[in-house]
This record gives C-alpha cells, sequence and structure tokens, in this order.
C-alpha cells in the first residue's frame, strides 16, 4: 500500500490570497477546496505541482463567516466557493461569477452548519 | 455587433442523461458566455458520513456516481485504510485495479456510445453499447454487479475470483478488444466523426492547468498527468503510462479515452498474469482517526477523497471532489466562442457525470 | 386499445438517481435488451407519451418537474418507480435534500426493485404496467371519458 506523503501549512484568511496568488504564479494546480465546520470554520485548500501534494489549512471563528475569495488567482475556485456559500453560509468577498447561495438551491438552508452532537464513541474506538 | 439573446440548455436535453442547466450568452449563433447553475441531482451525500458509520459508508460512496461506481468505493476505502494504517493483502490491491479498469472500459464506451449520439451516429452508438454489454457481462460474472459492484469494502474486497473464472474473462477480453478495435477505428478515422470534432471546443494547454482541468479533459491539452502514477494499488507494479494528445480539441479528448480504453485491457492482462494467491481481506481494527486526501484516477480525471476521524465509528467530514466537478470551469471556457449547434457536442467531450459533481 | 399494449411510448426522467439505474435504463433501449422489439419507443415529449419511468429520489428541485410532467401526459397513464431510490429515497432517505420515493409526489403504478435495477426488471416491470394501462384504457371507456389530463391534487 502507498501512503502519499502530503504537505501541509496554516495560515490566517488574511494571508490567503497573497500565498495562493504566489502558488498560482509558480505553476501550481488547484486541486481541491474543502470546507468543514466543527467548532470552527476550517478551510483547505490543496494544490498540485509534479506529484507534490499541498494542502494550506484556513481555521476562523463561526461568528465571522468571512472569507476573501481566491478566483483571482484561480478562476475555477468559483464553483468551490459558490458550494461553500450555499452549504455553510460563508461570505466570499471578491468573488468572480457569484452565484449569491443560489448554486444548488437546496432544500435546506446551509445544511452543513449544523453539526450533530459528537457521537459516543463506538465500543473498542478510542474517544478523542 | 448583434443582439444578445440568452439560450436555455437543459436541465432536459436529449444528449445529456442527467439534468444540468447551462444559460448561453448568444450572439447570433455565436456562445459568448455560459453559465451553468446545477442542483438537480444534489443529494447531500457528504453529509451522510455523520449518520452511517464508517464501513456502511464504503457502500454510499460507491452510489455517488452509477458510472464510475467501483473507483468511488475503492477511493474511500483506501483513503480510510490509510488512516487506520491498515495493510490490505496484494491480491485484493490487484483484484481492486482489475475492476477499476474494467469500469473505466465501460465507462468510455459509454462514453462513445453517448458522443456518437450527440452527432447523430445512431448505429455507432448502438455498436459502442454493444460491446459494453459484453463487458458487463464479465464484470457481473467476477463481482456479482452490473453497474453498482458491491464488491469493495474497508480492509479488501468482498469476493474472490477463482482461476478459472479469470482465465475465461482474459479470453472474452481478448474477443472483446478485437471487437473494440473495429468501432475504435470508426472514432479515429470516420470523415464524418472527425468533421463534428477537430478543431472544435479547444482547450490550450495552460488553460487547462490554469483552470483546473483533470482526466481526459487535462491529458486531451498535453498535460501528463494521470493519478495512476502515484502507484496507488499496484499500479506501480504495472507498466504503464499517460496517455496524451495534444491538439486540445474535442478529437484529442475522443482519442484519449479511445487509447485509454486499450491501455486498460492491457493493465487487466498484466495484472492478470502477475496476481498471486492469498486473502483478500483483513479485519478492520478500531475507528479511523486523523486526516488524508486519497487521490485516484476514475474514468473521468482525478478524484480526491478527503477523510477525517475522531475514532468514533462516525467521520466527522466526508469530502469527495469529483472529476467533474473539476471540469465545469474548463467547459464554461471552452463553450465560449464557439456555436451553437457545437455546444452538445463539446458539453460531452469532458464527458459530464452530474451526479459525480453534485453528489 | 389493443393499440397500448403494441406500442406503448415511453418518457424517461431522471430525478435525483446515481446514474447507475438511468445507464440500464439506456441500456434497455441499446443491443442484447432491446426494448423496441416489443414496440416500445422511448420519446422526449410528455404529451406522446404513456408510460412515465422515473429513476432515482424526489428533492425539492425536482419535485416540481415530475408533478409538470405527469400532469402534461395524456389520460390513461401509469408510473414506473424504477429502482431502491424511486421507490423509497434507497440509501439517500436520510439525507436533507431528498424527500422520498416518487410516491410522495405523484401516484405510481408499479415499483421495480434493485440497486441499480437490472435491465429485466424494467422490461418486467414496464410490461406489468402494459396490463395496468389496458385496465386504465377500459374503465376510461366506459366512463366515456376524453383523454384529458387529470388535474393534480
Amino acid at each position: 500500500m502507498m501512503i502519499e506523503e502530503q504537505f501541509w501549512e496554516t495560515l490566517d484568511r488574511a494571508a490567503l490570497p497573497a500565498r495562493v496568488g504566489t502558488l498560482a504564479k509558480e505553476g501550481w494546480r488547484l486541486v481541491q477546496i474543502c470546507g468543514s465546520c466543527h467548532e470552527a470554520f476550517e478551510i483547505l485548500y490543496s494544490f498540485d505541482k509534479d506529484d507534490r501534494f499541498l494542502s494550506l489549512r484556513v481555521a476562523f471563528s463561526k461568528d465571522d463567516p468571512v472569507l476573501p475569495s481566491i478566483t483571482e488567482s484561480y478562476f475555477g475556485a468559483f464553483s468551490y466557493e459558490n458550494e461553500m456559500q450555499d452549504l455553510f453560509g460563508l461570505k466570499l468577498t471578491g468573488l468572480k461569477l457569484n452565484f449569491n447561495g443560489n448554486f444548488y438551491r437546496l432544500a435546506k438552508k446551509n445544511p452543513f452548519l449544523d453539526t450533530p452532537p459528537a457521537v459516543a464513541p463506538a465500543p473498542g474506538g478510542v474517544s478523542s | 455587433m448583434g443582439q444578445r439573446t440568452i439560450i436555455p440548455f437543459g436541465p432536459q436535453h436529449p444528449v445529456l442523461p442527467e439534468p444540468i442547466h447551462l444559460d448561453l450568452v448568444m450572439e447570433d449563433e455565436k456562445v459568448v458566455e455560459a453559465i451553468p447553475s446545477i442542483g438537480f441531482i444534489h443529494r447531500g451525500l457528504e453529509k451522510m458520513a455523520e449518520k452511517k458509520d464508517f464501513q456502511e459508508m464504503a457502500y454510499i460512496a460507491e452510489r455517488i456516481c452509477g458510472i464510475c461506481s467501483f473507483i468511488h468505493s475503492m477511493g474511500y476505502c483506501q483513503a480510510i485504510e490509510a488512516l487506520l494504517k491498515l495493510e490490505i493483502p496484494k491480491r485484493a490491491e490487484y483484484l481492486r485495479v482489475i475492476w477499476s479498469e474494467m469500469s473505466r472500459i465501460h465507462s468510455h464506451l459509454l462514453w462513445l456510445g453517448l458522443t456518437a449520439d450527440a452527432f447523430g451516429f445512431e448505429s455507432l452508438f448502438m455498436h459502442s453499447w454493444r460491446v459494453r454489454e459484453k463487458l458487463l457481462d464479465l464484470i457481473e460474472e467476477t463481482s456479482g454487479g452490473r453497474v453498482i459492484f458491491g464488491v469493495c469494502k474497508v480492509g479488501g474486497v468482498r469476493r474472490d475470483v477463482d482461476a478459472e473464472t479469470l482465465r475465461r474473462a482474459l479470453e472474452a477480453l481478448a474477443a472483446l478488444e478485437a471487437e473494440y478495435r473495429e468501432i475504435a477505428g470508426v472514432f479515429s478515422r470516420d470523415a464524418s466523426v472527425k468533421r463534428r470534432m477537430t478543431g472544435i471546443g479547444v482547450l490550450p494547454k495552460e488553460d487547462a492547468r490554469a483552470l483546473g482541468a483533470v482526466g481526459p479533459t487535462l491529458r486531451g491539452s498535453g498535460v501528463a498527468w494521470d493519478a495512476r502514477r502515484l502507484q496507488y494499488a499496484v499500479y506501480g507494479e504495472l507498466d504503464w503510462a499517460p496517455i496524451t494528445e495534444e491538439a486540445g480539441d474535442c478529437q484529442a479528448r475522443c482519442l484519449v479515452r479511445i487509447r485509454e480504453i486499450f491501455q486498460s485491457f492491457d493493465l487487466i492482462r498484466q495484472a492478470a498474469g502477475k496476481i498471486s494467491d492469498g486473502p483478500v481481506a483483513v479485519k478492520v481494527p478500531g475507528n479511523p482517526r486523523g486526516e488524508y486526501f486519497a487521490r485516484l484516477e476514475q474514468p473521468r480525471g482525478e478524484v480526491v477523497y478527503y477523510v477525517k476521524g475522531n475514532g468514533t465509528k462516525n467521520l466527522q467530514r466526508f469530502r469527495v471532489r469529483t472529476p467533474t466537478f473539476a471540469n465545469l470551469p474548463p467547459l464554461l471556457k471552452i463553450l465560449q466562442g464557439c456555436e451553437l449547434s457545437d455546444v452538445p457536442v463539446i458539453v460531452l467531450t469532458i464527458d459530464p457525470c452530474i451526479s459525480c459533481a453534485e453528489r | 386499445m389493443a393499440f397500448f399494449k403494441k406500442s406503448p411510448w415511453l418518457l424517461h426522467y431522471d430525478a435525483s438517481s446515481c446514474n447507475g439505474c438511468d445507464i440500464e435504463v439506456l441500456a434497455c433501449l441499446t443491443p442484447i435488451y432491446d426494448v423496441e422489439r416489443f414496440g416500445i419507443v422511448n420519446t422526449g415529449n410528455p404529451k406522446h407519451a404513456d408510460i412515465l419511468l422515473i429513476t432515482g429520489a424526489v428533492n425539492v428541485q425536482n419535485e416540481e418537474i415530475v408533478r409538470n410532467l405527469y400532469g402534461q401526459m395524456p389520460d390513461p397513464k401509469v408510473v414506473v418507480a424504477a429502482g431502491a431510490c424511486a421507490m423509497s429515497g434507497g440509501v439517500f432517505q436520510d439525507s436533507y435534500n431528498v424527500l422520498g420515493g416518487i410516491d410522495k409526489v405523484i401516484p405510481v403504478d408499479v415499483y421495480v426493485p434493485g440497486c441499480a435495477v437490472r435491465p429485466e426488471a424494467i422490461i418486467d416491470g414496464v410490461v406489468q404496467s402494459l396490463a395496468i394501462l389496458e385496465r386504465k384504457a377500459a374503465e376510461l371507456k366506459r366512463r366515456g371519458g376524453s383523454g384529458e389530463p387529470e388535474k393534480p391534487s
């Protein structure tokens, strides 16, 4: 079995556009953007260059759901960012091609925001 | 400059087996801009990881899409196995590769048929699907399912393929390859096919990279990136190289898929030649903890699974970035400036899988 | 009314299927299964259709489309729900964006199980629906109905 070596960087959301801009200039390919929301928002941006896999981690409080868009550097990010607006109720600033929360038109508003109460560990599992 | 009109394309459209909607901003016959609107098949599947336990999720993951089904479950299982640091038996890895390649052939043949239908070559559509049916029989014989295999699980695979069945499958595949060669010849040489695809929907190499294209859409523009290069499962032990074409047009994307089918036949043969006896699954120890991105190559391109576990039986977060989701921005780019009558063929050449994209 | 049985026209709609059932419906139209040998024609126009074959579960976005397609079909008509999701929501029934089976929105005559549904099962379900279609046609004739679309309830 092959476990790919993956690199991580944690940064502040204010520093995000500049860092992503540098990556774009260096020729990294945007692989994915993943949002998650438990105690706080945590957004992961993954890039690939010459088989090297790098993820940027941006975390911020639930009370301030604003995030700068990276569509300036990677236009293709618009689909991920619109998805995050729909699923998490985030507000993306500077987003080119903004669907304003109507990308998916869901049955439930921001379904990924309300995380269920922590599930008790199953027998044999290790509690966190 | 002509007056601008907006023509709605979809959600129900004869060439689309699945609903997606595009607003085409037109200037006479030219498309100036295409604006997608999606969400017709959004099932909120990622969220289900919070309700289903991580072993059940393998079957949900398989149902992200009925065409790329097997590789979805395989990718999910690989991600979980990485968290568990679980070494699965060699035989299971080989079987997974054999089934992945079978599913790639089935998906590409399906695509060839739909594309033939999109440019009005009905008999070619029927022939592609006739050959595909024979492959589905082999999939059923080895895995038990036709489109949803249900054979992959965390820790290995659910059933073994005995030597006799494998031998017969290889024989049948050889016969199938000969039949496919005829169809491939029509796709790559027929003048009417060429006319519909050559020089249409060109995606330059730089744009393909900048917009995050994956799979045949990326390789058709001359970029040799194929996630199998990461050597997951046993791809590192097989002899192959990513297939690329330089032109970046519809024809190039079609040729990449045509050649990939031959490559998949070859990979199945290689894997079947190297497979050794042994168990096909191991027991799953405990619950997943930590986070990991698994990357695999689907028929439609690179797929990414992110899993995050906290030691309970439910994952904290499960995310899939499917190839069609990544190929949407490049699609909007190549639609700009095309003619209205070419829209269906161009849309099809990224091989859109909407149920993948919306999950 | 024997002509129904000889040449029923079918409209397929993908509600929120994973594609597995859809490609099996398509497989029914291609060589090997080939339902055209029974006179079954796949049409894209609801006003031409006798049978509505739906795959996948309904969600808020396609609920109206399903109701609309059904409303546009002339009487007599039958609905076939193909696959686990169309029957009940299948594996996705717990999801926030899925309402449930097709019968949450329109009346269903035949339920075809399977995940994914097999082509043989689809053909069998459609053939069963033909008997129901005949019965509905006879009933309509007895009442002196005009074939006007029913008002969706």
